[in-house]
């Protein structure tokens, strides 16, 4: 089932909201990207290389702690943190880099937040042989100090971005500005699914592998779709991957949770579809947090990837439909699942996910027992260690403080 | 199309020159002192004046202007306060001067597009120019400003193919603004080999003057577009000029553009 109710439009969000330079390559990807979708031979190589290469399909694991101790429905984990890089990114950066290559592009650009996109797009050009430039919010170089190593140990350049606040939302802009600069050579890699047509639905369909094989995984494990499906939104791209084979099905609940930083009332949050207006911020109509004069605010979050004061058009079309509900959970909150399903499950998730983990407690009991809950486990923790032991670590388990 | 703005380019025509349009930040260094620069562009022979409006995530400027909409923003320039501040005070001081404003197209959403386009219209600015609308989406906001007496500018890039850029051109408000080089707002020492061909193209499918901007900011350049062009926008160089000396600086770089505007 599809929502976009035009070419690149999902309700009164979308569009195509660019310097007219990039128009005519937007154009261009637009027709590439279709016809590239018609050809099975593109849809065999791509699927091919997320089997050979990045490990899918990924496991759906029976999260038995976790149902044990928050009492309600049967938690599952899909773990994209399973999939090579450790996140559900390079599932659109090989798609893409492919695509480009289709073009004929010779360099790769992209932004990238907490460095999950910039690290699986510089292996996807590492991959494939075509050189990467990745522009990054200089707080997010410092808080993410081994996916910057990665990015340069795989080739790639890193640009810090000095202007603005300094994370993902100047990123973004700089890797646009470069992109008009170089639009004839160059494929701006988008990692959200966000920006200007035809991205948002470019970035969805490449991440969708996600939730079609949560179908067919939830069928042979209970014989039935999920429940309900939560996952994390920053701009998004992990939730519209997980979500959108689900949309058509009204059983089940599709739910996502967006970082509440220090709190809704403190105005230092990521909450765009909770708290956002209706604006145009990187080339599409979407919720934006912005100020009555139509300037954007700075996001806050204690992870990186969720630090983006907008959310993709499909994403606040689904919100504001009432097909997705809307969740959020705090810095502190996050902080506390991690160690969680750290001390549950055996598994260190990023601070993203940690945030989807956060409402999971609350959704199972919710749901009740014989249900089945899915938290897309969109990433691995270990890009977060270094801001998550500076709050120092917790006892181990079993010894006394 | 606002008259003033077809009176500015018929005015320069009658007098053998090019049109200068002068860009500056509203509210860089601060809203008062933004009117002296206004003024000053004027005194130094611009034409029309292009009012920027700062916004926080400028995707199709460069260093120089990104620098100025930061300047501005910490000095508290907002779009309703320059509509309210600072463009009536530049038409008290330069009442002949077509005022255009550009922004992005966020910042007239937060105000509401028709309530934009009626105050900028009372307070006497002619023309707006959005260089995040490209005409895909401009439908619905042209209409609005059309009913207003509002100019909505349409930009022309190089990468515009022939048949697109005739369209738009045909189909132009106030007059065409060609973008001269693929990239973001800035002074560039070199202009593109084909550029001269790609205004005539659209000169001759405009139904309204054409502009080239983006990277000009010299006299030399100037001379050589406007054999192509009838007018030239230049920002960078003069928002800089500006920012590192003062107005009077300014004033003396719109006069050696404009030098090189004569015919």
């Amino acid at each position: 089932m599809s929502t976009e109710t035009a070419a690149g439009r999902f309700g009164r969000y979308g569009g195509r909201y660019v310097p007219e330079t990039l128009v005519p390559a937007l154009l261009e990807l637009e027709e590439a990207y279709a016809a590239a979708s018609a050809d099975p031979a593109f849809g065999e190589e791509v699927a091919r290389v997320l089997r050979e290469f990045v490990g899918r399909p990924t496991t759906l694991t029976p999260a038995r702690r976790l149902t044990e101790a928050w009492g309600g429905a049967d938690v599952w984990l899909k773990r994209e943190d399973l999939a090579h890089t450790g996140a559900h990114k390079i599932n659109n950066t090989v798609g893409q880099v492919l695509l480009a290559k289709r073009m004929g592009k010779k360099r790769i650009i992209a932004e990238t937040g907490a460095g999950q996109h910039g690290v699986a797009t510089a292996t996807a050009c590492a991959l494939f042989g075509l050189p990467c430039e990745v522009y990054m919010g200089a707080l997010d170089v410092e808080r993410q100090a081994l996916n910057v190593f990665r990015m340069r140990a795989l080739g790639a350049v890193v640009r810090p971005v000095e202007s603005g606040s300094r994370t993902l939302k100047d990123a973004m802009n700089e890797a646009m500005r470069t992109w008009v600069s170089q639009v004839s050579d160059t494929h701006y890699v988008i990692g959200s699914a966000a920006g200007p047509h035809p991205y948002p639905t470019v970035v969805r369909d490449f991440q969708a592998v996600i939730g079609r094989e949560l179908r067919t995984q939830a069928q042979a494990a209970w014989g039935g779709l999920p429940d309900a499906i939560i996952a994390c939104v920053g701009g998004g791209s992990n939730a519209i991957g997980v979500l959108h084979p689900f949309i058509g099905d009204a059983s089940v609940r599709l739910v996502g949770v967006e970082a509440g930083g220090h709190g809704l009332a403190s105005k230092q949050h990521g909450a765009s579809l909770t708290l956002g207006t209706e604006g145009v911020l990187h080339g599409s109509r979407s919720l934006v947090l912005q100020d009555e004069d139509g300037q954007i605010q700075e996001a806050h979050s204690i992870s990186a990837g969720l630090d983006y004061p907008g959310v993709g058009p499909e994403l606040a079309h689904l919100a504001k439909t009432g097909r997705m509900e809307v969740r959020t959970a705090t810095d502190d909150e996050a902080l506390a699942a991690f160690y969680e399903v750290a001390r549950l499950e055996g598994i260190l998730p990023a601070l993203e996910t940690s945030h989807a983990f956060a409402r999971g407690r609350e959704l199972a009991r919710e749901l009740g027992a014989g249900r089945h809950l899915v938290i897309n486990c969109s990433g691995r923790g270990d890009k977060d260690v270094a801001t998550i032991s500076a709050r120092g670590v917790p006892p181990p388990v079993g010894v006394k403080a | 199309m606002s008259g003033e703005i077809a009176q500015a380019f018929a005015r320069a025509k009658a007098r053998g020159e090019g049109v200068l349009v002068a860009y500056a930040m509203a509210g860089d260094p601060d809203l008062p002192r933004s009117v002296d620069v206004f003024a000053a562009l004027v005194e130094g022979g611009a034409d029309i004046l292009e009012l920027g409006v700062a916004f926080s995530d400028p995707i199709a400027d460069g260093p120089v202007i990104q620098g100025a909409a930061e300047r501005a923003l910490k000095a508290g320039s907002t779009l309703k306060r320059v509509l309210d501040e600072v463009v009536p005070a530049v038409r008290q001081r330069c009442p002949q001067t077509p005022l255009v404003i550009m922004t992005y197209v966020n910042v007239i959403m937060a105000m509401g597009e028709a309530r934009y386009a009626k105050l900028a219209r009372e307070r006497g600015v002619s023309g707006t120019i959005l260089p995040d609308l490209p005409p895909e989406e401009s439908a619905a906001l042209r209409a609005t400003f059309d009913a207003e007496g509002m100019d909505l500018i349409p930009l022309c890039a190089p990468t515009t193919p022939p048949a697109r850029a005739q369209a738009i051109a045909k189909d132009g408000r106030g007059f065409v603004y060609c973008v001269s080089v693929s990239g973001v707002t800035g002074m560039r020492a070199e202009l593109p080999p084909d550029l001269s061909q790609r205004l005539d193209l659209v000169r001759k499918a405009a139904s309204v003057p054409i502009v080239a901007g983006f990277g000009i900011s010299t006299e030399e350049q100037a001379r050589t577009l406007s054999a192509h062009a009838d007018g030239v926008v230049v920002g960078s160089a003069l928002v800089r000029a500006a920012h590192t000396e003062g107005p009077a600086a300014a004033k003396a770089l719109c006069a050696d553009i404009k030098r090189g505007l004569r015919r």
